[in-house]
């Protein structure tokens, strides 16, 4: 029986590590250049049948350029874009069974918001009872009926939000593009959006693929996320694999917060790796999958909630750091702490506020030692 | 005492073009009305009052005076004296002042076909012109704001620049072109297309040629205007929905250019009709056109009244019509937001 874990429910084996699933969207080693720059350079993924897939970058990183690609607005120097089995590199956006939400929502501002929905449906030749069913049932889903009447410049940015994905799913594509979706949305509007957005596609099943800049979106929406960072794609994996098994120092850095240490791997014992880190005096003891040559140049990379902090000194040899407290950050549930080291470097470590107390346990220029477990540091090379 | 509740601004709505319809209200006074009775009540601001007041100063002094000048003489009756027309207020004896309001000069402009087949035959040439600049100046707007960003100022300059030439010369210079042992008759002929010279200059036809050339400009750069400033991704969305170019262009750039499309027509239109120098440079005795019996009128008969009533009559009739088509179109737009609350 499938667990509830967070906003979705998993699945005893997911697509994409089922050796038998077949892709609904492959992309193979496409590359396009504007100019001299590369906005996508030899980008290579698939994605499967129901996923809610988010391409995350900061900006220029070349997400928005695939997402246009795979809607046809784009055209690949080279590489295929294969949907459903079918070869689509050349085949023009109006013949693709793809559909995409604009950043801009692109409503038509001289039709109202019925004729806006109904637009795809006329273009593909359906009868006038069938649409007006659709554009219902569309209008339902979004909650937007008292609204049918309306020209987009009439609505709020909310409700334009909603008449841009009605339209987009009203012809009920395969697959859904979607460009920084909330991006014009408030905070509140936004986190409330994210959960509809993932409702809607667990309802209808449709795959979804999103671009967004924003981590924390695309953390609580996606069933995965390709990080991309100047046209290449950093790494691809669920939310939790990107967060706690980051596979390069700008992903650790991109997603959340992390202390990064460079060090060199000085020995290995049982899947642990000794690592010096010269810059901050301290040996570290951490978890890794596999051996690496002793002398071999890494990064050990510490989330800051997974660190422990006493004002006594521990007796572990490992994995100690010694520091002064020189920031403290009241957030209510958490607490955020600077630590500064004896070389200046400043840790951030987050503890949760478990007593209601008075007092912080720790308070300002005190010595501290900060600890951990070899599982919770993860090495990164390069 | 509650202030007066500030009247909500009209809703911005981008399908309806009113710079035409604002000119003609203020030339009628309602915004002029408004201002006056709203700084009285202390809605509207002196320095926003004094900024609007510039342009119907300027409308006063330059159109809203000469015209009530020409009304005038209008009433009047032609005489051989200087000025040529009677006075409306002559001094009676004992003191009595006498108002002569003269209508003959209207009657007349009723009574002789030869006035309202002028003014007729003025609207379609007027018409007609209009379409052909339409549909020569939109393939050429849109070329434009489809160019890449650097040709575009050239292209630009291309189409304002036949006004850094006198217009009379232009005008001219077509003669050159039409005229029997003209460019285009030699061209013509060369290609071995005709034998003879065709009857070019003098004709309608001509005419015709001369309004679009001189006009075309008036009509391409307010299409430019709207066309430039269209949203690319509307048509991105439009392909994504699974609509072909040809048919996107037709359900989304043509009804969004509408407000373009009626700003070149009206820029054409109006002033096309009240034409004279082309019809008179290439026209011939049957091109009978408005403008050109005004000056008639004026300048041969020196039948200054009956100018001025072609002038007033002329005038109205343009005005009307564009009053009346604006104010529909506002209520069509008012309607349309009622029934979307």
């Amino acid at each position: 029986m499938p667990v509830a874990q967070g906003v979705r429910a998993s699945q005893s084996l997911e697509a994409w590590q089922d050796p038998k699933a077949r892709p609904i969207v492959q992309i193979e080693n496409v590359t396009k250049a504007f100019g001299p720059h590369y906005a996508v350079d030899d980008v290579s993924l698939e994605v499967f049948q129901g996923e809610f897939f988010s391409l995350l970058g900061a900006s220029g990183c070349g997400k928005t350029t695939l997402l246009r690609m795979l809607a046809g607005l784009e055209t690949p120097d080279s590489g295929r874009i294969v949907i459903d089995g079918v070869d689509m590199t050349h085949v023009p956006p109006y013949r693709r069974p793809v559909n995409m939400m604009f950043q801009s929502y692109a409503l038509f501002p001289h039709m109202t918001v019925e004729q806006n929905i109904a637009f795809g449906l006329r273009q593909e030749g359906a009868t006038k009872p069938q649409i007006r069913e659709r554009v219902a049932e569309m209008l339902r889903l979004v909650r937007l009926e008292p609204y049918a009447k309306r020209r987009p410049h009439q609505l709020s940015g909310g409700q334009r939000q909603r008449v841009a994905l009605a339209r987009s799913l009203a012809k009920h594509p395969r697959l859904l593009l979607l460009d920084e979706p909330l991006g014009a949305l408030d905070k509140k509007l936004r986190e409330h959006t994210q959960f509809e957005l993932v409702n809607i596609q667990e309802q209808l099943g449709t795959t979804f693929i999103m671009v967004t800049h924003d981590q924390e979106e695309a953390m609580t929406m996606s069933t995965r996320i390709a990080v991309m960072d100047e046209g290449r794609i950093l790494q691809i994996g669920s939310p939790s694999t990107i967060y706690e098994y980051p596979a390069t120092r700008y992903v650790a850095d991109f997603i959340g917060s992390v202390n990064l240490f460079d060090g060199r791997v000085t020995g290995e014992a049982d899947g642990v790796l000794v690592i010096h880190c010269d810059e901050v005096g301290a040996t570290m003891a951490i978890a890794h999958g596999e051996p690496l040559p002793a002398g071999a140049p890494v990064s050990v990379a510490l989330r800051p909630e997974k660190m422990t902090v006493t004002d006594v000194k521990p007796e572990s040899e490992f994995n100690v750091l010694r520091g002064v407290v020189s920031e403290i950050a009241y957030l209510g549930d958490v607490s955020i702490y600077h630590v500064a080291l004896p070389n200046k470097t400043l840790v951030r470590v987050q503890l949760t506020n478990l007593a209601r107390h008075t007092s912080s346990p720790l308070t300002w220029e005190q010595e501290v030692w900060l600890t951990w477990e070899p599982e919770n540091g993860v090495v990164l090379q390069s | 005492m509650m202030p007066p509740p500030v009247p909500p601004s009209a809703p911005a709505n981008p399908a309806s073009f009113t710079v035409i319809g604002m000119l003609w209200r203020w030339l009628l006074g309602f915004t002029f009305v408004a201002r006056v009775r709203g700084l009285a009540m202390g809605t509207v601001s002196w320095g926003r009052a004094l900024v609007t007041a510039v342009p119907f100063l300027w409308l006063i002094l330059f159109f809203g005076l000469p015209f009530l000048v020409v009304l005038k003489i209008s009433f009047s009756q032609a005489v051989i004296a200087q000025p040529p027309y009677t006075p409306l207020l002559t001094w009676a004896e004992d003191g009595i002042m006498v108002l002569r309001i003269n209508f003959q000069n209207y009657l007349l402009l009723v009574q002789d076909s030869l006035y309202w087949m002028a003014y007729l035959n003025s609207v379609r040439i007027a018409a007609i012109a209009t379409v052909a600049c339409l549909l020569l100046g939109y393939p050429m707007a849109y070329a434009i704001s489809k160019a890449k960003a650097e040709l575009r100022v050239p292209l630009l300059m291309l189409i304002i620049l036949p006004f850094w030439t006198s217009f009379l010369i232009r005008v001219y210079a077509w003669i050159g072109i039409l005229k029997t042992n003209g460019l285009l008759n030699n061209v013509l002929i060369w290609l071995g297309l005709i034998d003879q010279p065709l009857p070019l200059l003098h004709t309608e036809f001509s005419v015709l040629v001369g309004i679009v050339y001189s006009y075309l400009p008036f009509m391409v750069l307010p299409l430019y205007a709207t066309l430039s400033r269209m949203d690319e991704s509307l048509l991105e969305a439009a392909a994504d929905l699974g609509c072909r170019p040809g048919k996107a262009f037709l359900t989304i750039t043509l009804p969004l250019s509408m407000p373009g499309v009626i700003a070149g027509s009206m820029l054409v239109f109006i002033p096309a009709v009240g034409e004279f120098v082309i019809p008179d440079l290439l026209g011939g005795p049957n091109t009978l056109m408005i403008g050109k019996v005004l000056w008639t009128e004026f300048f041969s008969n020196k039948d200054w009244p009956v100018a001025s009533a072609v002038a007033v009559a002329t005038l109205l009739l343009l005005v009307v019509p564009i009053v009346r088509f604006q104010k529909a179109q506002e209520e069509s737009n008012k309607k349309a937001e009622e029934l979307a609350r």
